[in-house]
């Protein structure tokens, strides 16, 4: 770590204060625990090439080559070589790789959690074609079993394993859903049974977004879905995901896999929160043990399909220039590319692409929690400068978006670096324009 | 027993059967980890996915047009240096008889004159990869000896190549018994570093476009 700028120290949550012994212990059961033959052909198959880092927008924002994503797994890559690679005897005769320390891996805090959105840019670029956004989200687990998760995300992992939610909040999730409803006027299903399609929402859209819940409710509504939220599984982020805690992951999901269960969905309807779609589509059945009993959709193909079929007719917007953010997780990782321009084309908006978009598109910098890293701010203000440049780039006066850690990133980037540009929600402004009586009506 | 006769004999059998040995290994050692099944519902059938792990092999080979400005130097100089690498172990004429002897297989080979300019053309480029490692600060932090040997060995192979065809620095046969056995200890190198990449690059391209396409997401 000699070329490295500063390393922040790692910060422990309470109650994860271990001696060193152990802290390497608990990340070498979990690496263990981690490792098959995919992931060890991904490590076996690195170059060292570097290419990796052109993708990284915190490598391209510092220069610094500690940024490099494969570097962030070289204490995973290390241990590899020394414990389980084909040659791992001689490896350790001959002394070729060192023992991962306690120390080394309270420096790699920073590396897989402040500055690694698990956005998968990394992933696309590599000519070996190694997916070195999976081996960060191994690594992670690993930390998170050697204690070294992030005090913040592990408290909220914490608290939404223990009560549904991430954090405590002054009115329930249950009655704030509610009280929107009120106030947006529009009708909140809730607890009913024997429905086509559950509903969950973003807790950042509860806190901060309560239109895009109204919209959520309302496009429904229009559309005559039978449906409903479960007060037992609200929350649509995994923080157990974020903080690397597989067993945590697992139990947060088991609560919504568990209510859409009990309410007899054919459908888990994943709001705009792209991480929560990664976690439902695409992590949940693994962790669940069996394919899930019902499908899951995010709510933009769930609308894009609705359009395809028929079943929703969209009125024009008149936004003017508009560009538009593609959720990492949703787009690059999710696979989910066509189904926000149908929207944008059917609400006849003038889209003006990013440079970067698409499944090359940058990550808004707030993604795999960073966003709820606060010591992680400064160095994602300087990796969001790029994106903000491309958004002013395109001369768009409207900046829609279809995932709430985005919006909540860039509304962050708002005030910090007083930017002119609102991030809006391609959900609401499909609910702004339902064309029709609807038939719910 | 003379050193060229050592080189192309006992040297030469020893480092073959290591490099087989070897080579085995490694890929048995990881297919022996576990393989673990995803119970996630595919967005593409395993057909289409698989043809798009195919197509990743050749795409990857070339940086996406995002990626381009920022790559496309560096792995247009990693790509040459293979390129004349391939050239001169495949279209060198003595090197074509030896594959021949070995497996009655031969094909034309380029002429001697064109093939020593392509030798010191490949040894300038790996020079300047060797370069770049040394002082692009990414690159210098990821190599390790691995990555150093594995360009020095090839480098060797190479330099002894063009001393003992071009006849300079000694008589031709220790020159040509240095080149068999830098070639050998290539040989012997070969299964426990980077060289391996050799066999993981198709598969591993192959793999993450497949599991990319899967999912309906860009490879």
């Amino acid at each position: 770590m000699n070329e490295s700028a500063v390393i922040p120290g790692a910060t422990i949550a309470a109650g994860e204060d271990r001696s060193d012994a152990a802290r390497v212990t608990g990340a070498m059961r979990g690496f263990a625990l981690e490792i098959g033959a995919l992931s060890a052909f991904r490590m076996e198959s690195c170059i060292h090439c570097g290419i990796c880092a052109e993708a990284c927008h915190f490598y391209i924002a510092t220069d610094d080559p500690q940024y490099t994503p494969i570097w962030k797994v070289e204490p995973f890559k290390q241990a590899y070589k020394r414990e389980a690679s084909a040659f791992a005897p001689l490896v350790r005769l001959l002394g070729l790789k060192r023992e991962v320390t306690a120390a080394q891996l309270e420096n790699w805090q920073h590396l897989l959690f402040d500055s690694c959105n698990l956005c998968g840019r990394c992933s696309l670029i590599c000519p070996m074609g190694i997916d070195v956004a999976a081996l960060i989200e191994q690594a992670r687990h690993a930390m998170f079993d050697a204690g070294l998760a992030p005090k913040e995300l592990y408290a909220k992992a914490a608290h939404q394993k223990r009560t549904g939610q991430p954090e405590a909040s002054a009115e329930r999730y249950r009655e704030r859903l509610l009280a929107i409803g009120k106030d947006f006027g529009v009708e909140i299903p809730l607890d009913r049974t024997q429905v086509d399609l559950m509903l969950c929402v973003p807790r950042t859209d509860i806190e901060d977004y309560p239109g895009a819940v109204a919209a959520l409710a309302r496009v429904m509504a229009h559309l005559g879905i039978s449906c409903t939220f479960r007060s037992d599984g609200l929350v649509a982020e995994n923080y157990g995901y974020f903080a690397g805690g597989k067993e945590w992951q697992r139990d947060i999901s088991l609560r919504l896999i568990d209510q859409v269960i009990a309410c007899g969905a054919k459908v888990l309807l994943v709001p705009e929160c792209g991480h929560a779609y990664t976690a439902l589509r695409w992590e949940a059945a693994d962790l669940y043990g069996a394919p899930l009993p019902f499908r899951v959709l995010s709510v933009t193909e769930f609308l894009a399909d609705e359009l395809r079929a028929g079943r929703l007719a969209l009125n024009r917007a008149d936004l003017g220039k508009t560009t538009f953010q593609d959720p990492c997780q949703l787009v690059r990782k999710g696979g989910v590319n066509d189904a926000p321009r149908a929207l944008l084309a059917a609400l006849g908006v003038d889209l003006h692409e990013l440079e970067n978009h698409g499944g090359f598109a940058f990550c808004c910098g707030g993604g795999g929690g960073v966003v709820d890293i606060e010591r992680a701010a400064p160095l994602r203000y300087r990796a969001m400068e790029t994106k903000l440049r491309e958004v002013d780039d395109t001369g768009a006066t409207t900046f829609l978006t279809s995932c709430s850690d985005c919006r909540r990133t860039f509304d962050d980037a708002k005030a910090h670096f007083d930017w002119e540009r609102k991030p809006q929600s391609l959900l609401e402004l499909v609910a702004a324009n339902l064309a029709g009586p609807g038939r719910s009506a | 027993m003379d050193l060229l006769t050592f080189a192309r004999g006992p040297a030469l059998k020893i480092a073959l059967a290591v490099f087989c040995v070897g080579v085995t290994w490694r890929i048995v050692s990881i297919a022996l980890l576990r393989i673990r099944r995803t119970e996630n519902r595919p967005r593409n059938s395993w057909l289409r996915s698989a043809l798009s792990g195919v197509v990743a092999v050749g795409s990857r080979s070339w940086p996406h047009r995002a990626f381009i400005a920022r790559t496309g130097a560096g792995e247009a100089l990693g790509y040459s240096y293979h390129l004349g690498l391939f050239a001169v172990v495949l279209l060198f004429t003595p090197h074509i008889l030896l594959i021949g002897s070995l497996s009655g297989v031969t094909w034309p080979g380029l002429p001697s004159g064109a093939i020593s300019v392509v030798s010191v053309l490949t040894v300038t480029l790996l020079l300047a990869v060797v370069f770049r490692r040394i002082t692009h600060p990414v690159l210098r932090l990821l190599s390790n000896a691995d990555d150093y040997f594995s360009c020095f060995i090839t480098l060797l192979v190479l330099v002894t190549g063009i001393a003992a065809t071009a006849h300079i620095g000694g008589p031709y046969q220790t020159l040509l018994a240095f080149h068999i056995l830098s070639f050998d200890v290539l040989l012997l190198w070969f299964p426990f570093g980077k060289l391996m990449h050799a066999f993981y690059i198709f598969p591993s391209r192959a793999l993450n476009g497949a599991l990319l396409a899967r999912k309906g997401a860009v490879s």
